[in-house]
């Protein structure tokens, strides 16, 4: 049984969406969701364990050896993803049961739930898979899934907001198989372990450079960075609660692990860095998006979109993590990948509390909700603290590290720099703090009450893991750094 | 029972905290919510001078955790100087929370359960900084800080209040995390440590441009020591009700600042390096120049909280001042102006809120001869400026003899005469204020019969014990001596030799 886990952890949400059609009844479908989500995460923590003990684990699907099979291969980076995004996953349906319920007409709950597990079947696929095509297929499966859930928003520019990330979403995959199959004609093969002792053969060609180009664009499609982010705010804003608390959390941070996974482990970060100046754009992608988000983000009428905003700043940092190229680096941007789930999660699920009892995600309607519904501003608070990268949060401890890597490279500018965009961060944080705290209530709060507590618990279990993992960050900057480390030793 | 000292350093920062969520839940009712918070700040006195006794027996108390954070964890550690900032805050939060009952209730202010809640949260913060082990906990504790006295400042939730409240948060916090923040991994990237240790942590190896920089990356990083260009939070912050501006900006958070720049001063650099880094001349010499011109300001402000607010400015120049003179009379004139200042400007501010309660004056131009209405105030109020001027028979005196000993044995005559200038500033600003409430008297009231009418009872206390302090740190202050001698012996230096 437990030499099956990496593909079961993909078989049973993939197995799990259609057999909700088959349930039909609204309220077991979120229940069975659930079920199916914790039943993941359970085996990701199974398979973690493994991976700590063991090492990496190898498994061929259908007993077809590689490199003709297709193979799963875990390892330290990606059994520390998979459980951040079956946990995440699990945490926020839990607080699905009540939202959807309220957000979306019952006849679409059982659609809602299904494009979901579909959505978690292509995000698990994509980081447990070790074959370059069955990631193009994963990552299909999980974008197709993702416009249907954002579609399925009420408001009707939500089906604009969909349509736009399609056409986006499309290009951005259009690439990537480019990509992948100029690479499968260099080399014939498409496994990605193979894919890295052939490639070197073939450095020299064009053809490997244009993939190389082919793909990296592709995939900074879909991780959002900045100039290619333009689908993410609305995309967000106008999905439902659930559907955007579950994407900002999870789905950008894949398509980041991706790009790692490809630079590091396919083609290697010697052809990354002597055929492309990979460094120098990142860094400067990487800052101007940092820089230019962060202030959209301040001018945002609407929370959901100031936090959509924000999320494109912070893969900023993840990008400029990487532009260090260092070990070190590394380890901060995976850091940040994780930590930057919890913050969004948090803060997303608890603007999806607010939605569901107000009705609205407008800034002003916040206003005088600091005494109607303590627990939930508080949890905004916490996260938004987190977001600025206040000490006793996992944000701090991001930052420390992102810092003490520029200072290692002695790119002290920039770091520098990276302070004074967290003091951006501080004025949209507080925007929305002075908002809920300080003002005088915009619209009639009479009978608003605090969140229920099937919602409250999901949002303050990660309330609680923002600030334990922002105090003991043994668990997070360990897997961080054996993951760094071995991505940047030996090829896995 | 006996608590282990451990447990007790533990408690002082977990009794304020726990007293939060005693405070918020018996919000319904305001005598039992004042009482927990006024059994709180018993409990806190009674630990931190149970410390005080270990301390004082040569003792030392220890905190460490498990290694959370790689490189620093959240280590405590009682030092004398520490001990100095703790004594000050707790005796000084029951004081206040005395105080701020009659005046919260005399004012009818809103929202008096976050008010009482945040407030035990700063008392708990400040007392991890106090007890600091490394600067890593330090740092934390000091952004705790800044974030729980936000709620504070913003109290009104006028628009006044709100913009005072970004002026707070924006100057603290830019400091903190652009230049604080950056000079903490610098030296952590540098040193390889973020412990205190006598005589500094740099090698000796160590570039002094590197050093240099990190010197001016923390005075200015520490926002809370208010030192020019960053001091316009402390003015912006006095819309706050008058018991947060004298608690926490005559008290914690200013002496929160100081307090940082004296730890880093003596355990991260140092005093010889200190003597050495081309950058301690002219940070030195604006301070000066910060002592000088806040005061200045201050002479020209009518409304009495914001002439109080500069003047502070001015006094925590002067503990800056004391720690970059790099002498151990300074260091020693600075640690003790930390408790002697704070009993003086508590009383000065406490002064003033209740002037406002009583008489709903604001601005000094108003108060003439009203020493005839609020006599005690009035008197607490002289005692008070008596202590900040540095004059007899007020502790201040004290902590300002040494510092110009300090600047005289480094043979920083400017120094000397800024010091100098700057008390008598501090009398031309301070000082007409109870002369002319006593002995001009005011013409609308002249013709009516004057009748005494002094702020709440619980308010007039509260101001006349810390008066009462004053005096009492003149005639006997051996407790803060002994505790910024043994400060500079903790630190690997001693005075008079």
């Amino acid at each position: 049984m437990i030499y099956h886990y990496p593909v079961l952890q993909v078989i049973i949400p993939l197995l799990g969406a259609p057999l909700c059609l088959f349930i039909r009844v609204p309220r077991l479908v979120g229940f069975f969701a659930v079920l199916v989500s914790s039943l993941s995460f359970l085996i990701s923590c199974g398979l973690r364990q493994q991976v700590h003990l063991y090492g990496t684990i190898v498994y061929e699907l259908g007993g077809w050896a590689a490199p003709w099979g297709i193979e799963y291969r875990i390892d330290q980076l990606n059994s520390y993803l998979l459980l951040l995004v079956s946990g995440i996953s699990t945490i926020v349906l839990i607080a699905a049961q009540t939202s959807i319920k309220k957000e979306l007409p019952e006849n679409r709950h059982i659609f809602f739930y299904t494009s979901y597990l579909l959505c978690l079947t292509g995000l698990l696929g994509i980081l447990a898979t070790g074959d370059a095509f069955n990631v193009f297929v994963f990552l299909e499966i999980s974008a197709l899934s993702s416009y249907t859930m954002i579609a399925l928003g009420t408001d009707r520019r939500a089906l604009t907001a969909s349509y736009q990330y399609l056409v986006m979403g499309t290009i951005g995959a259009t690439f990537i198989i480019i990509g992948v199959g100029l690479m499968y004609m260099m080399t014939g093969t498409l496994n990605m372990y193979d894919l890295a002792q052939r490639l070197p053969e073939v450095y020299k060609s064009k053809t490997v450079l244009c993939a190389f180009g082919f793909f990296i664009v592709g995939v900074c499609l879909k991780l959002a960075l900045f100039p290619l982010h333009l689908w993410l705010p609305n995309a967000y804003a106008f999905a439902p609660s659930i559907a955007t608390a579950f994407l900002a959390a999870t789905s950008t941070k894949v398509a980041v692990y991706l790009l790692i996974r490809y630079i590091f482990s396919v083609f290697g970060i010697d052809f990354v860095t002597t055929s492309l100046p990979l460094h120098d754009i990142f860094l400067v992608l990487g800052l101007i998006g940092i820089f230019a988000t962060s202030i959209s983000a301040i001018y945002q009428r609407n929370i959901k979109r100031i936090f959509a905003y924000s999320s494109v700043a912070q893969i900023g940092y993840m990008i400029l993590g990487l532009a260090i190229g260092t070990e070190l680096g590394l380890t901060a941007t995976l850091l940040h990948l994780f930590n930057h789930a919890l913050m969004k999660g948090t803060l997303f699920l608890a603007i999806g509390a607010v939605v569901y009892r107000i009705g609205s995600s407008q800034l002003n309607h916040f206003a005088g909700l600091g005494k109607k519904m303590p627990l939930t501003m508080a949890a905004i608070v916490a996260g938004g603290l987190s977001l600025i990268g206040v000490p006793l949060t996992v944000g701090f401890v991001s930052k420390w590290y992102l810092i003490v890597a520029l200072l290692d490279k002695g790119w002290w500018p920039v770091a520098v720099l990276v302070l004074i965009s967290s003091l951006l961060a501080v004025i949209y944080v507080w925007r929305v703090i002075e908002w809920i705290y300080f003002s005088q209530p915009r619209i009639i709060l009479d009978d608003v009450r605090e969140a229920p507590m099937s919602q409250l618990i999901p949002i303050w279990l990660l309330v609680l893991a923002n600030l334990y993992f922002g105090v003991d960050t043994r668990l997070t900057v360990g897997v961080s750094k054996l993951a760094a480390q071995s991505l940047f030793g030996v090829t896995p | 029972m006996q608590l282990s000292p451990e447990l007790m350093l533990l408690m002082t920062i977990l009794v304020p905290a726990l007293a939060v969520i005693g405070i918020l839940a018996t919000s319904h009712s305001p005598n039992l919510r004042e009482g927990i918070t006024l059994t709180a700040s018993v409990i806190l006195i009674y630990l931190v001078s149970s410390l005080y006794s270990i301390i004082k027996g040569g003792g030392t108390v220890i905190l460490l955790s498990p290694d959370l954070f790689p490189g620093s964890a959240l280590n405590f550690e009682i030092e004398p100087l520490g001990m100095i900032f703790s004594l000050v805050a707790s005796y000084l939060w029951l004081v206040t929370t005395v105080y701020s009952i009659g005046y919260m209730r005399g004012h009818h202010e809103k929202n008096q359960t976050r008010f009482y809640a945040c407030f035990a949260i700063a008392i708990s913060s400040v007392m991890g900084i106090a007890y600091a082990g490394n600067l890593f906990t330090l740092f934390i504790f000091y952004e705790v800080l800044t974030l729980s006295t936000y709620p504070l400042v913003t109290h009104a939730g006028t628009e006044k209040a709100k913009h005072g409240g970004r002026v707070y948060l924006g100057i603290l916090l830019t400091t903190s995390i652009l230049f604080l923040l950056l000079a903490v991994i610098g030296t952590w990237y540098t040193a390889g440590t973020l412990d205190f240790k006598p005589g500094g942590v740099f090698d000796k190896s160590t570039s002094h441009v590197i050093t240099g920089t990190l010197l001016v990356l923390f005075i200015f990083g520490i926002g809370k020591a208010a030192i020019m260009p960053f001091h316009r939070w402390l003015p912006a912050a006095m819309v706050a009700p008058t018991p947060v501006s004298a608690l926490l900006h005559a008290v914690a958070v200013v002496k929160a600042g100081v307090f940082t720049v004296l730890k880093v001063c003596m355990y991260i650099f140092g005093l010889d390096l200190l003597k050495v880094l081309p950058t301690t001349d002219i940070l030195l010499y604006l301070a000066a120049a910060t002592v000088i011109i806040a005061s200045l300001v201050a002479m020209r402000q009518d409304n009495l909280k914001a002439r109080l607010a500069y003047s502070t400015i001015s006094q925590l120049g002067y503990i800056t001042i004391g720690a970059l003179l790099a002498t151990e009379a300074g260091i020693l004139g600075g640690a003790m102006h930390i408790g002697m200042h704070a009993f003086g400007k508590i009383t000065l501010f406490f002064c003033a809120g209740a002037i406002m309660v009583a008489s709903h004056k604001t601005e000094i131009s108003q108060m003439r001869g009203l020493g005839r209405q609020m006599p005690i105030t009035m008197i607490a109020f002289f005692i008070g400026s008596l202590s900040i001027i540095g004059l007899p028979p007020a502790g201040g005196t004290w902590s300002k003899w040494y510092l110009i000993i300090g600047a005289v044995d480094s043979e920083k005559w400017l120094i000397m005469i800024v010091l100098m200038m700057s008390s008598l500033l501090n009398i031309a600003y301070l000082l007409p204020i109870p002369i002319r409430a006593f002995l001009v008297s005011d013409e609308s009231e002249q013709k009516g019969e004057v009748t005494i009418k002094e702020a709440p009872v619980l308010s007039l206390l509260a101001l006349s014990v810390t008066a009462f302090g004053c005096i009492v740190l003149f005639f006997y202050p051996q407790p803060l001596f002994e505790l910024a001698s043994a400060f500079l012996e903790a630190a690997g230096t001693h005075y008079g030799g």
